[in-house]
């Protein structure tokens, strides 16, 4: 099979703004920034032990600070991931592709139909972002209603063989209908939202933070806490979380699981969706791009340990720490090998994650 | 050989070599080069898929990196050619052996885990490799053209040849998921799939054999791979060590029908020419059709008939044949199992008055202790079972009676103490080894194997016994009887009763001849009739010599039955003896009754 016409690699995805001052926007995954500042400060930085490291301490400062920015969206996605498989127990690989949905919305919000350019440059990007949510929320319902139920749930996740598979397969089978129906109905080239707020930076002594990644940190935080309290406070979340703790037993408490878990799949996939929408103005994107993800949501839902929230908020962080300092002693290019292999060696060494409890049994 | 329902290895070698010529028939009727590409292609993907199926469709572990072997074997073949020269005559031998050390560097780990954690760790390495080769600079690496010498390149102008070869590896795949399918191979797999602790229990080496189909697996994808390289003439990354590439094989085997033969061919037979001619027809302004199209069959496959095309028609067959079989008809298989049933029968219970002749203990605990984070489940046992007797364990619920049984099996480590069989100590064996060594188990909940026969349920317990599967057959047979299931032989298990079932799990640990037989609960469940006729089995099994633990909670089948008694409570072996005795111990009233009712029992005794 040939598929020549896909664009696959985000970094050699078109410049969002075309010219003066443009050094300061941030290229997809945060990288530019950081690579313009090393070219600036070449101060190498000596170890007592007088050996030389091949980076300086502002490259150190500015791949932590880029990390820590671009790690809050991406500790968005992993909790909408990880409400998702907690509740669930369900193997999303569409995941990505709803975080694509999300940019898409977002984009389309913002650019497409200027519904919301009376808003300004400033909050349209932001306000866009949170109305993916929604959205994507109610097509997470629709689609979970009709499609996800049917291979997933109390009845089915005890069936033998295939039986348990069958989720991942209708997963895996939404992520390709959504990536190439994508392609068809957005086209292949790719867009990104034009937010001037992505070209302005602070600078923090010698660190340059990029303001639409720390606001979209901001934001991301601002979020994650909302989610938690809706789980640990309302009678919804408590369902959901009752029913991702022991789901046999939360139906003899006569909670309905199966609205549980579409509330879990519907607001796992809104929440990832926002967080797309937010790194829709600082990245660009295509059809393909949720795969890129994919990872590092597994990643950072697996390093906090499967099933808890508070562990996905953290396991995301990090692995958008380890991306971005990755650069430091790597190519950039080996960034998302250096995830892949963070993540074999959690799955290896620590499975049960940072914050996880070991509850699979043989 | 009947290891296989009732498809013969000789008719499927018959039918691999009726859809070679099929294909050699439509290669030479088709005169579009392009339709040549796609037959081509057809065959390529078969192959994969073939190959996927193997590990996972007879293992049940999904793998999502496929793509890793197949991407390696292009590269293997593109750069041997144009860095070293290297012909693929020899580039694609090559990629059998760079994938088949791929697939061994990736299953060592990687078998590790299970379920969603193996699903996930195969995905990342492709996608891992895909960025190493493109930090390599590999982003497009067109294949030099050698017109001067094309035989020695492979780059031949007739299409058809290209054909010729795919279809030679496809043959060479199916060639050997036929072998493994119709040996113990297969069956062990098989018995992966459906309970890989129940499987290391019957002795089989569950890690050998995962790894074995893994590295046959990725050799076959990597020489797939190498040949998909030549006929293409340029490898990129994406194409090669993509998601869409991984994803492949698993929806044309799903599609087609998990663990079977076929499954994967039919698969590709309707799926690949489906989206290639849609993505030729329409690409130009649908360009994701292909995709769309694997996405709502896969989905589509999945809601309708999750079993895949292969089984769906199959047992369709089956039910038109049964319903047209008179009824008689059924228990006439049988006849010729018993005619080799005697043939075996001496020899087995030879042995087993031989090993009757001993004394002493056969098994061994001393001081053993293990602990799950703060609750001790099990705290200083000492126990002694005497050879040949039948020994009861009971317990009430949670008091770590299976826990014991894991201990002693190898299922769990014990943090203290040690464990003896017969002089040999246990301490560390996996569970196979210890199943070799002549322990066998059954479990709680019995898991039988829904599609096979009873014949081929209980032959994955003989392989430990054997290296011939034809006497492993025998030896089978030879424990149905022995059961009393000898004429339920090749009566399906998803056809059985509750009883059946326990007599089925029985026999399964019989056949490899076991010393020692560890029984959990298998009284559980069985109404009163049904009791008696298994009782009648296991004292049978003792007077023939076969040392037996059991364990129980209910008490009264168990007075009649065993010659000794240990009660565990929270951990702790608190009596021990004559079943009679160890009745009207205090403390064993006690924990099954409770303090209160001690006391009244006591009370109203004074």
């Amino acid at each position: 099979m040939r598929r020549t016409e896909k664009v696959h690699d985000t970094r050699t995805a078109l410049p969002l703004s075309s010219g003066t001052g443009g050094e300061d926007h941030a290229a997809p995954n945060g990288l530019h920034t950081a690579r313009v500042t090393a070219a600036r400060n070449r101060r190498p930085y000596r170890l007592l032990t007088g050996t030389r490291m091949p980076f300086s301490s502002t490259d150190f400062l500015q791949a932590l600070a880029a990390g820590i920015t671009v790690g809050g969206a991406y500790a968005l996605m992993c909790i909408g991931l990880g409400i998702i498989f907690g509740a669930m127990r369900v193997v999303n690989f569409a995941q990505g592709d709803f975080l694509m949905l999300g940019m898409y919305a977002a984009f389309y919000l913002t650019t497409g139909f200027g519904a919301l350019a009376f808003l300004g440059p400033y909050a349209g990007p932001i306000v866009a972002a949170f109305l993916a949510g929604p959205i994507v929320f109610v097509l997470g319902w629709v689609l979970h209603r009709f499609l996800v139920s049917r291979v997933t749930g109390i009845g089915l996740a005890q069936t033998e063989g295939a039986g348990g598979y069958a989720q991942i397969i209708v997963t895996l089978g939404l992520s390709l209908i959504l990536q190439n129906g994508g392609l068809i109905v957005f086209g292949s080239s790719p867009s990104g939202i034009r937010a001037p707020l992505a070209r302005a930076s602070w600078e923090i002594g010698p660190v340059l933070l990029n303001q639409a990644r720390v606001v979209s940190f901001a934001v991301a935080v601002g979020l994650v806490a909302v989610v938690y309290l809706f789980l640990t406070h309302t009678q919804s979340g408590k369902g959901l979380r009752a029913a991702a703790d022991n789901s046999t037993a939360a139906i003899y408490m006569g909670i309905d699981v199966d609205r549980a878990h579409r509330i879990a799949w519907s607001l796992g996939v809104g929440i990832t969706a926002i967080a797309g929408g937010l790194l829709a103005s600082s990245q660009s994107f295509q059809p393909y791009t949720g795969f890129d993800f994919v990872i590092v949501m597994y990643a950072g839902v697996v390093l906090g340990g499967l099933g808890s929230i508070l562990g996905a908020f953290w396991g995301g962080l990090l692995i958008g720490i380890v991306q971005q300092m990755s650069t430091l002693v790597l190519p950039y290019q080996l960034q998302n090998t250096a995830i892949f292999v963070v993540f074999l060696l959690i799955v290896f060494l620590r499975p049960q994650g940072l914050f996880g409890r070991l509850s699979e049994r043989t | 050989m009947r290891l296989r329902g009732g498809s013969g290895g000789a008719g499927q070698g018959w039918a691999i070599l009726g859809l070679a010529v099929a294909v050699l028939a439509i290669a030479f009727a088709i005169r579009s080069a392009y339709y040549e590409l796609v037959l081509t292609q057809v065959l390529l993907w078969a192959v994969l898929a073939v190959a996927w199926n193997l590990i996972s469709g007879y293992s049940g572990l999904f793998s999502f990196g496929h793509a890793a072997f197949w991407g390696l074997g292009a590269y293997t073949v593109a750069l041997g050619l144009i860095q070293f020269d290297l012909s693929p005559w020899l580039g694609i031998p090559a990629c059998a052996v760079v994938g088949g050390a791929a697939a061994a560097l990736i299953g060592f780990p990687t078998f590790r885990l299970r379920g969603h954690y193996f699903a996930l760790a195969m995905l990342a390495y492709p996608l891992a490799m895909l960025y190493v080769f493109e930090w390599l600079g590999y982003q497009e690496l067109p294949l030099p053209m050698h017109r001067e010498a094309p035989l020695r390149y492979m780059q031949f102008t007739d299409p058809r040849v290209y054909v010729v070869l795919a279809l030679a590896l496809l043959i060479l795949a199916l060639g050997l998921s036929l072998r493994v399918e119709t040996s113990r191979f297969g069956m062990s797999l098989l018995a992966i799939k459906q309970n890989e602790p129940a499987a290391e229990a019957a002795g089989i080496d569950t890690w050998r054999w995962k790894m074995r189909a893994i590295v046959l697996s990725g050799a076959f994808s990597a020489m797939a791979g190498g040949l998909y390289a030549i006929v293409l003439l340029v490898v990129t990354p994406e194409t090669v060590f993509g998601m869409l590439v991984s994803a492949q094989p698993l929806i044309l085997t799903l599609f087609g029908g998990v663990g079977s033969l076929w499954g994967p061919v039919i698969g590709a037979a309707v799926l690949v020419p489906l989206a290639e001619i849609l993505n030729a027809e329409l690409g130009a302004w649908l360009p994701g059709i292909q995709g769309v199209v694997y996405g709502v069959a896969i989905i589509a496959i999945i809601l309708c008939a999750p079993e895949g095309v292969y089984w769906r028609v199959r047992d369709r067959l089956r039910l038109r044949q049964s319903r047209r079989m008179p009824s008689g008809a059924e228990t006439a298989p049988a006849a010729p199992a018993g005619a080799e049933r005697s043939r075996t029968e001496p020899a087995v219970v030879r042995s087993l008055q031989r090993r009757s002749d001993r004394d002493g203990d056969a098994l061994v605990l001393r001081g053993v202790g293990i602990a799950f984070g703060g609750l001790r489940a099990l705290d200083g046992i000492d126990l002694a079972v005497r050879e040949g007797s039948l020994h009861g364990i009971i317990g009430p619920n949670g008091a770590g009676k299976t826990t014991l049984f894991n201990v002693i099996n190898g299922f769990l480590r014990p943090g203290t103490g040690s464990i003896a069989f017969a002089g040999h100590p246990l301490t560390g064996l996996r569970p196979h080894a210890v199943c070799r060594l002549g322990i066998g188990r059954t479990f709680q909940v019995v898991r039988a194997f829904p599609r096979m026969t009873l014949l081929q349920n209980v032959v994955t317990g003989a392989f430990v016994g054997t290296r011939d599967d034809r006497i492993a057959e025998q030896m089978a047979v030879a424990a149905l009887d022995r059961v009393g299931l000898g004429r339920r032989a090749e009566a399906l298990a998803a056809g059985l009763t509750t009883k059946e079932l326990r007599l089925m799990e029985l026999a399964r640990a019989l056949v490899p001849q076991p010393r020692l037989l560890l029984l959990d609960e298998t009284l559980a469940g069985l109404g009163h009739d049904d009791l008696g006729d298994i009782l009648g089995v296991i004292r049978q099994l003792r007077d023939d010599g076969v040392t037996i633990v059991i364990i129980e909670h209910t008490m009264q089948a168990m007075v009649q039955l065993v010659d000794r008694f240990s009660v565990l409570d929270h951990g702790r072996l608190i009596a021990a003896g004559q079943p009679q005795e160890v009745m009207r111990d205090p403390r064993v009233v006690e924990a099954y009754l409770g303090k209160r009712w001690m006391e009244r029992v006591q009370s109203t005794g004074a």
